[in-house]
């Protein structure tokens, strides 16, 4: 298992820590801020939001406790996430053209976890409308950031995103990370 | 509108067919009822109910049917349906029913091969008609059930031709996903992805043996994913194993996909040779080819990795790709919906590795989220939107026509050839099936 799915699995998924104001305040900035990215498609700044070997992932199933070495809706480190990007930007991309617009609100923000160097493990609930060729498709669940600490911000080691309808059926393909 | 034989017939012609084929409800029922209510449809593998009280729920056509397991541990197809008021019994996707399924509107019981064990309060059934034994009170069983090599399917006519007879030669595909195990059994990873395409079941099979098609579809997502490799290694770093499924669509380009050959076999069954590494040179490999070896024998483990097969498609219901250790089946919803269910097994006693190359390749192209996939989804549906207007009324399938090698019952595209054979033969069979009441090809 991955050391920073090894933090979020010891993590009591219920605790509230006591944080400051302005951490708070802090880590409630960071996750606007990755909406506002991911909504504006700001995709350089995407790659920057993660660590060297930080990871997007959506499990497939909720108990699931690590991404490594079994069935995903999305596991994809900054590679993955790179091609991703290369791929939606091609002008042969034609299921993705032209592109989605996105709306992200992010909500409900509980830090769980304050380690004393700063980093944090933090949950969330999100709603996000992606348009896309006429229609509007809705999308909603819970996050889970691993947190680092960095200077004056922070960098996602892991983001675990729990999608409500995860077991699907799909009618569609995620092709932006939510 | 009634449908009657020449009206059918006269949709498929040697080298096309007709959009009504692709679009027209009331053929989509007949379709139903002469081709999946009839054929050998594929249910599930024996894995997906390993315990006694399992149930998984399918589609067979238009009946709601259930794979179960009773407590002897023997495997049922049933139809999910209460024989007291009609009431659905199971309503999650799988479960354990326990000892008996209870049915929740009034707690009628059965077991799980389907036979009713009690009811409550029947003293109120004394001198009536039901009998606690008759044909009438017992869940109904699909009219023919049987697996091969652990992968069942269900015929809901009560004669045909056997399930080994239908598959033919193309049971190889089911061979090869059990014998490429050096533990001589495969075993299915629970997670199973859902997609509903929005589009005609037929679509789906023609695309699965059309060589033309990845390396146009997929560009975006093959030039992708070979930036990605030449980065990493610039880097220094080898790519990982599976980028390559993707950098292919790229590399091979629109015209490099001739050198897998295509075979039509009867019954509308079609397999594709082998491409995307079945055996490259790496360590892995190697590993593994060492494990078949001690398990098998020299010889024997030859004989099987040297089968050159990529891709099994049985008609009309699934399509299996061993080397990739992975399985698609198809359920049609209506003649502009289709849902397919996607899963992937673990080949006993083979080093991890092996297995997530084929987690790579499950992933990459058949995940929610797949790059590659999500451009074959939108080119059905604009297939379907197509075939649903005035402005043609055909689907040509010209690439090769009439220059297909016919070898004993075996029809095969020329080599070196992208050609339409498979999508030619499909709906060939598929005339046949339609027209000799329901009889098959």
């Amino acid at each position: 298992m991955g050391e920073a799915a090894e933090k979020l699995t010891a993590s009591d998924p219920f605790q509230m820590a006591e944080v400051s104001v302005e951490t708070q305040l802090a880590v409630e900035r960071f996750l606007h801020r990755q909406a506002e990215i991911l909504d504006e498609k700001v995709w350089d700044d995407w790659l920057a939001l993660f660590t060297g070997d930080g990871h997007y992932w959506m499990p497939a199933r909720e108990d699931q406790t690590d991404g490594e070495g079994m069935p995903n809706i999305f596991w994809e480190n900054r590679n993955m996430m790179q091609m991703r990007i290369n791929r939606n930007n091609h002008p042969q991309a034609h299921s993705q053209a032209p592109n989605n617009r996105l709306c992200h609100v992010v909500s409900n923000v509980i830090i769980e976890d304050e380690a004393p160097n700063g980093d944090i493990i933090v949950r969330s609930r999100f709603h996000c409308a992606e348009y896309l060729r006429y229609e509007v498709r809705n999308f909603t669940g819970k996050y889970r950031h691993v947190l680092n600490k960095s200077d004056n911000s922070y960098q996602i080691q892991l983001q675990r995103v729990d999608l409500v309808n995860r077991e699907g059926p799909y009618e569609y393909v995620l092709q932006w990370w939510l | 509108m009634t449908w009657t034989d020449s009206d059918i017939a006269a949709l498929v012609e040697p080298d096309r067919a007709h959009r009504k084929a692709y679009v027209d409800p009331d053929l989509f029922d007949l379709e139903m009822e002469r081709i999946f209510e009839r054929a050998w449809v594929y249910i599930g593998h024996e894995s997906q109910v390993e315990n006694p009280g399992d149930y998984y729920l399918a589609r067979v056509g238009r009946q709601p049917m259930m794979m179960t397991r009773d407590h002897n541990g023997e495997i049922h197809v049933l139809y999910n349906r209460c024989p007291h008021r009609g009431a659905q019994l199971c309503s999650a996707r799988q479960g354990n029913a326990g000892k008996r399924i209870r049915c929740s509107y009034h707690a009628w019981m059965f077991n799980l091969d389907g036979s009713l064990d009690s009811i409550p309060a029947i003293d109120g059934y004394d001198g009536t008609a039901l009998k606690i034994d008759g044909e009438d009170f017992q869940v109904q069983k699909a009219e023919r059930a049987t697996n091969y090599r652990g992968f069942w399917f269900a015929s809901l006519a009560e004669d045909g031709i056997s399930l080994e007879d239908h598959l033919g030669e193309a049971r190889a595909g089911f061979d090869q996903l059990i014998d490429r195990a050096p533990g001589g059994e495969t075993e299915v990873v629970g997670e199973c992805f859902h997609m509903i395409q929005q589009s005609n079941w037929k679509i789906f099979l023609e695309n699965q043996l059309d060589a033309s098609h990845p390396g146009a579809t997929h560009e975006s997502t093959g030039v992708a994913a070979m930036m990605v490799e030449r980065d990493i290694r610039e880097a220094g770093e080898a790519p990982p194993m599976s980028y390559g499924f993707l950098s292919d669509f790229a590399r091979l380009g629109i015209d490099g996909w001739g050198k897998f050959g295509t075979v039509g076999h009867p019954n509308g069954h079609c397999t594709l040779e082998g491409y995307m590494g079945l055996r490259p040179d790496d360590p892995d490999t190697n590993e593994y080819v060492k494990c078949m070896y001690d398990a098998y024998g020299e010889d024997r483990a030859e004989e099987i990795l040297g089968v050159n097969l990529h891709h099994s498609l049985i008609y009309p219901c699934m399509s299996i790709q061993p080397p990739l250790q992975q399985l698609r089946t198809i359920r049609p919803l209506g003649p502009d919906r289709t849902l397919s269910e996607i899963w992937h097994f673990r080949l006993k006693d083979a080093p991890e590795a092996i297995y997530q190359r084929a987690l790579g390749y499950y992933y990459l192209v058949n995940s929610p989220s797949t790059m590659v996939n999500a451009d074959d989804l939108f080119n059905w549906w604009k297939v379907q939107h197509g075939l649903e207007s005035q402005g043609g009324d055909w689907v040509s399938f010209h690439r090769n026509a009439g220059f297909d090698v016919i070898d004993g019952d075996l029809r095969k595209s020329p080599d070196g050839s992208m050609s339409e054979m498979p999508m030619r033969h499909m709906m060939h069979v598929w005339r046949d099936y339609m027209t000799a009441n329901g009889e098959g090809a």
